[in-house]
């Protein structure tokens, strides 16, 4: 166990770097300089100097000096908007792209272990069926769709929410709802299926038997159970949150970090791209290790060497 | 002679034919229901396109009408019409097509892909394929639509110099998405390769002498088709979801040009105006993606349960 952590642990770096390399090469090779503006004059001497200032006259001292500044936490100038820092950005965007990442995952679980739980408890009926409209929808239903409905609906038949504003919690709850819906599917998917296997094992049987009530068999015993595939879901389901979130942010006009990447990427900015890339992959690759340790100290039986062996 | 020697000839009839994974595919409601309206809305966009690639016309997808600007669906436009007096509704067929024949495309694409490498790796084994997982696992690492991002701006340009403009978009969108769809092939096939080639008729094959690529081609490759149409086939709605992205945040197809995500993202402020929603911008397209990609998914699960029903437990 303490092998395959240290061996994860230190893998991390080398996987990032391998990201870093990758989005650099791909940056690089972006005819275009970022620097060349259609509304400023070009001149030569002042688009070589400003490359200089960003070390990014040529692609190897480029690359020698940007990643030791990230190391440090240090993501340099914007290369486009010239007035920020590409920390600043971050700082300013990256908590509502967190916010409402999180509160679309809680939805999601919360929502999907209740549906998934009461959809096998009750096969057949009527939250089976919710159960199994939601995976269809949320699989299927693109989340600008689900969004622009959200809109058409609760802002411009019924106007109970405001359009495009991003000042309360409230003005979270239909981006959030849209977000929701492609993990919830999978989670509800994953607990009744989970849950139906459960409920016929023999120990449910014997915990009923010994004059246990219902609800205290089905929440206390099996739900431990069934809680398991949804636990590794959710290294997966972070991912699907935070790229979903790019396409909700542009239809919700959330200044998330998701909107910042698309522009940087239009613009070229590399410090900007370098930036958001790495920190995704970051929090990505961190939450699916967190799961993965998570998992075993769950589930006694599994130990991390036969999910590696595997 | 007695009556029962004459049994077997009298029963015998026309042998029991034999279940096979085709004709359960065929008997499976899923697959044949998402068949079906896949195959009618397929014609309908594939049978108009001499309409709706026309410059001029009732259908024509560029076929500007000064003064028929936001028509609302009627009699002469039954999806109404667009800011520049544009046929929703040919719109929206030549968008499916190109959608579909993108989403197709790139799942092909990273079948091929995936199969190869998932091939490779679970048949060499050893450094090859740590080396290759090792590289899967780095791409899982990275959100995906920030690679496809990366790849199309990053392509886009060098492959405008050697085709023209218009099919350099198309082929970058469908090569950037199908360069990162096939991690999950990888891995499927890799798995299989895996369990079979430590199964006895493999080794059988060695012993009598034959080749690795003989092996490779008779004998492993028959066994995966399977799990790989499987696979290909849930590619697909994928491939299309990511197009839809894509052109939704504006980095896809470009105008004039419609796909499903783009005629979405051209229509959704026109239908979010709280003076007067012009929904039906926004409505069509929409509905018409949710439908192809439901049922693409329902044919897929049909088909996974029907080869695989090992992963009938996973299933979602």
């Amino acid at each position: 166990m303490r092998r395959y952590l240290a061996f994860r642990i230190l893998q991390l770096p080398l996987i990032l770097a391998a990201i870093y390399l990758l989005t650099f090469f791909l940056t690089w090779v972006v005819p275009g300089s970022p620097f060349d503006k259609d509304d400023k004059v070009s001149d030569k001497l002042a688009m070589k100097l400003m490359a200089q200032r960003f070390h990014a006259d040529q692609w190897q001292s480029f690359l020698a000096y940007y990643p030791l500044r990230i190391v440090r936490g240090d993501f340099g100038q914007s290369m486009q908007y010239s007035d920020w820092s590409v920390t600043d950005i971050v700082k300013s965007a990256l908590p509502i792209s967190m916010a409402l990442g999180l509160f679309a995952l809680s939805i999601a679980t919360v929502a999907g272990v209740g549906i998934g739980v009461l959809a096998a408890v009750k096969r057949g009926g009527i939250w089976d069926f919710l159960s199994l409209t939601i995976a269809l929808v949320g699989i299927s239903v693109p989340s600008f769709v689900v969004a622009s409905a959200l809109l058409l609906f609760f802002c411009v038949r019924h106007p109970w929410f405001a359009i495009s504003r991003c000042e309360s919690i409230a003005d979270l709850i239909l981006p959030g709802i849209a977000l929701a819906l492609l993990p919830m599917a999978y989670i509800t998917r994953l607990t009744r299926v989970a849950m139906l296997d459960v409920l016929s094992s023999d120990f449910v049987r014997t915990a009923r038997a010994k004059g246990l009530s219902r609800a205290a068999v089905i929440w206390k015993h099996c739900l431990k159970h069934a809680l398991l595939p949804v636990f590794t879901y959710l290294g997966p389901a972070a991912a699907a949150t935070l790229t979903g979130s790019f396409v909700v942010e542009t239809v919700f006009n959330i200044p998330g970090l998701g909107q910042h990447f698309v522009n940087s990427v239009r613009n070229k900015d590399q410090t900007l791209i370098l930036a958001v890339v790495m920190i995704y992959s970051t929090l990505l690759l961190v939450l699916n290790l967190l799961v993965d340790i998570g998992y075993s100290l769950l589930d006694p039986r599994i130990s991390v060497q036969e999910k590696a062996a595997s | 002679m007695s009556t029962a020697d004459a049994i077997p000839f009298d029963v015998s009839g026309p042998p029991a034919r034999p279940d096979t994974a085709w004709r359960r595919v065929l008997r499976s409601r899923r697959v044949a229901v998402g068949g079906i309206i896949l195959g009618v809305l397929l014609a309908a966009c594939l049978l108009t396109l001499p309409w709706t690639l026309r410059r001029e016309g009732a259908l024509a997808f560029d076929g500007q009408v000064i003064g028929k600007s936001y028509v609302a669906p009627r009699g002469d436009a039954p999806f109404g019409t667009d800011i520049l007096g544009r046929s929703v509704l040919g719109r929206c067929l030549l968008g499916g097509s190109i959608s579909l024949s993108i989403g197709v495309a790139a799942a092909m694409l990273s079948t091929v892909l995936g199969v190869g490498v998932g091939l490779l790796a679970g048949y060499r084994g050893g450094w090859v394929d740590a080396l290759l997982m090792r590289g899967v696992d780095v791409l899982y690492g990275l959100p995906y639509i920030l690679l496809i991002l990366l790849f199309k701006i990053a392509f886009e340009d060098p492959l405008a110099a050697a085709l023209n403009a218009r099919a350099a978009n198309l082929v970058i969108l469908f090569l950037s998405i199908g360069a990162v769809s096939w991690l999950t092939m990888a891995r499927v096939v890799r798995g299989q390769v895996l369990s079979l080639r430590s199964q006895p008729f493999i080794e059988a094959a060695r012993a009598i002498g034959l080749g690795n690529a003989r092996i490779f081609f008779h004998h492993l490759l028959p066994n995966l088709v399977g799990p790989i149409t499987v696979y290909a086939t849930l590619i697909v709605p994928s491939a299309i979801l990511q197009e839809s992205f894509l052109s939704f945040l504006g980095v896809g197809i470009r105008e004039p040009l419609p796909t499903w995500g783009a005629l979405a993202r051209d229509g959704l402020s026109p239908a979010l105006s709280p003076i007067i929603s012009r929904w039906w911008l926004l409505t069509f397209p929409c509905a018409l993606l949710a439908l192809t990609l439901l049922c693409l998914n329902f044919v897929g699960d049909g088909l996974r349960d029907v080869f695989d029903p090992k992963r009938e437990a996973a299933k979602i």
